[in-house]
């Protein structure tokens, strides 16, 4: 019911639109109570969204401007994405995004699952251990980033330590190596989040039949045969859904990144999430970061549109 | 995520029992080791820091270092420690958390019993809000905080109040509860929808009105759903450091912002001691949520992947 048909109802006769106009509002009411939020979610999140493609096309520097200079923005970017001697700060954004995104997904996967198949072995303890490979989660990525930016420091951290213990040649100065620095940012990333793909996994794990085990175990199947051919082939929408979990965060990442390196030596961490803020608010060139958000947001749509409606569609079903 | 029954194979040789249970073991010390060295840690003194072993109990546990972190610790240029951060980051959270989780509440009852038509594309469009990079947002919504900071001058100008326009506190309770809506929407949705329609129905034909249904009926058998709620929105918000460092500075920072200070800002000698205190502080009222109401915790995190 719209408004107007509500306005219109004042118009009939007196004493049954007394009773009409309460049973329209009650009628309204749900929408009314809902309105609120769907409005401003079209206004902060959508509206917003296309005031930042909006910017994305005008030449703001320091403060926005208005008017419109076409896909300038994108070019510099597009060059700058070619740009690599010496690496552009985008060029260094987009390949530490392959690079961190690819590996933090990947063995995130591969540990969370794997930590799930053994505490799916009827183990003694599981409720204690299972919430320890879990906490990180719970942490702000700023704590994680101070605490292993202390624990990866050659001079204090692991290195010294193990030199304390006898073990001279020990060497482990990634964090201050801008070849290697995005590879501590993979590791602290992987602590914090392959506790949570853990539980997914072993959510899944329960989820399955008994019985088709007990079959395949009856027909002769080695546990590992068991694992591979039957088990993890069941367990692929978990896969695919721990996927979409960590590929959002992995593009998303940004207070681990400034936490742990504070954006690297020369920059050589850099992310397009870090990119993005500099360029934004620091380095007066607005219209380039917002044109960065953009892509940002269109990478994060390109995984979870098709995700989401088909989530969508099968509950409908 | 209960705790039924393994569906693993259990069988298998000692030995193999014993190469399982010491993986698990090593993950295990592998995951607690960053949080054991920090407390470790916060405990000691500088000299044993810089001379010793990361991994060695502290040989005078003291507590300086925490009371430094808490009262005395330079955060930028003011060196009055983390409290006050602490302060803003507990007064940021709470009204944003209870706002955000009873509009959720009530969004989650109309869109699944009070259904109208296109009631789908407005959760979808809700639901992919939770998505989005904040970033595609952040620009707009500082110029807008920017207007809103305009208006409380003004107000507080002509009729000696700001109303709470241009607080930074204020305004990051607006920003988190707008952004938090898709999540709280959903969960609620999701929860709604297995309930029964149907006592809402019998309750209609009874008379009763759309918020005595939601007050009577739907909110007493939601306590599972509201303390997933909470505990999410608390963690989420706590946590939060992008909005924080783009619309608060100064002596406004939430927690996160000004612990990056904290540690970021050492001239001379870095007092990881210090550090590792204020850290801890930071992490602790997340960790004890977690370790209080872990289960919620988990299914929370768990619903906010599995969609729809």
């Amino acid at each position: 019911m719209s408004i107007t048909d509500k306005l219109s109802g004042r118009d009939a006769p007196r004493a049954p639109a007394a009773i009409g106009w309460r049973e329209r509002l009650q009628e309204a009411l749900p929408k009314i109570v809902l309105a609120p939020s769907f409005a401003v979610t079209l206004i902060f999140v959508y509206g917003f969204i296309v005031w930042t493609v909006y910017l994305s096309f005008t030449g703001s520097k320091m403060f926005p401007s208005y008017d419109i200079v076409g896909w300038q923005s994108y070019q510099r970017l597009w060059t700058w994405t070619f740009e690599t001697d010496p690496p552009s700060s985008w060029y260094t954004a987009v390949v530490n995004m392959g690079i961190f995104g690819s590996l933090y997904i990947s063995i995130c996967i591969a540990l969370g699952l794997l930590i799930a198949i053994l505490l799916d072995q009827k183990i003694r303890g599981e409720g204690i251990l299972r919430p320890i490979y879990l906490y990180p989660m719970a942490l702000s990525f700023i704590v994680t980033g101070t605490a292993w930016k202390w624990f990866l420091d050659p001079g204090i951290g692991l290195e010294q330590t193990m030199h304390a213990i006898g073990w001279e040649s020990f060497h482990f100065d990634w964090i201050k190596n801008k070849d290697f620095v995005i590879y501590t940012v993979v590791i602290a990333g992987v602590w914090q989040a392959s506790g949570f793909v853990m539980a997914m996994f072993l959510a899944g794990l329960r989820g399955i039949d008994g019985e088709i085990m007990k079959a395949a175990q009856i027909d002769g199947a080695s546990t590992a045969q068991l694992y591979r051919r039957i088990i993890i082939p069941l367990l692929r929408p978990v896969f695919l859904s721990a996927f979409i979990v960590l590929a959002h965060m992995a593009i998303k990442s940004y207070d681990l990144v400034v936490a742990l390196t504070s954006g690297g030596p020369g920059g050589a961490a850099e992310l397009p999430s870090t990119f993005m803020y500099s360029y934004t608010f620091s380095r007066n060139q607005m219209a380039v970061g917002s044109a960065s958000a953009v892509i940002m947001l269109m990478t994060i749509s390109a995984i979870i549109v098709p995700y989401l409606y088909s989530e969508l569609k099968e509950k409908a079903r | 995520m209960s705790a039924s029954a393994s569906s693993g194979t259990a069988g298998g040789s000692i030995v193999t029992r014993v190469v399982i249970y010491g993986l698990l073991g090593l993950f295990a010390v592998i995951y607690l080791a960053p949080l054991f060295v920090m407390l470790i840690t916060s405990f000691k003194s500088l000299d044993e820091i810089y001379s010793g072993n990361m991994l060695a109990l502290p040989r005078n546990p003291s507590l300086d270092a925490w009371g430094k972190a808490w009262g005395s610790a330079c955060v930028g240029l003011t060196c009055e420690g983390i409290k006050g951060y602490f302060w803003n980051s507990i007064k940021m959270v709470v009204p944003a958390v209870a706002i955000s989780t009873c509009l959720g509440a009530l969004n989650g009852y109309v869109l699944t019993k009070w259904r109208f038509r296109g009631h789908k594309l407005v959760f979808a469009l809700m639901l992919f809000s939770c998505f989005i990079p904040f970033q595609s947002v952040l620009l707009p919504m500082a110029t807008v905080l920017g207007h809103f900071g305009e208006i409380g001058r003004q107000l507080q100008d002509s009729i000696g109040t700001s109303l709470g326009f241009g607080n930074p506190t204020v305004n990051l309770v607006f920003v988190h509860t707008i952004y938090g809506l898709g999540f709280t929407t959903l969960f609620f949705r999701n929860y709604y929808e297995a309930f029964p329609t149907e006592l809402v129905k019998a309750a209609q034909v009874d008379g009763a009105s759309f918020f005595q249904i939601f007050w009577r009926i739907l909110i007493p058998n939601s306590t599972p759903i509201i303390v997933v709620t909470v505990i999410y929105q608390f963690t989420n918000i706590w946590n939060d450091f992008l909005f924080g460092a783009s619309y608060a500075s100064g002596e406004s920072m939430p927690m996160t912002v000004a612990l990056n200070n904290v540690v970021n800002t050492s001239t001379g000698v870095v007092e990881y001691n210090v550090n590792m205190a204020a850290a801890v502080i930071a992490a602790l009222p997340t960790l004890l949520v977690y370790v209080l109401a872990g289960r919620y915790f988990v299914r929370g995190l768990m619903a906010g992947a599995v969609k729809g």
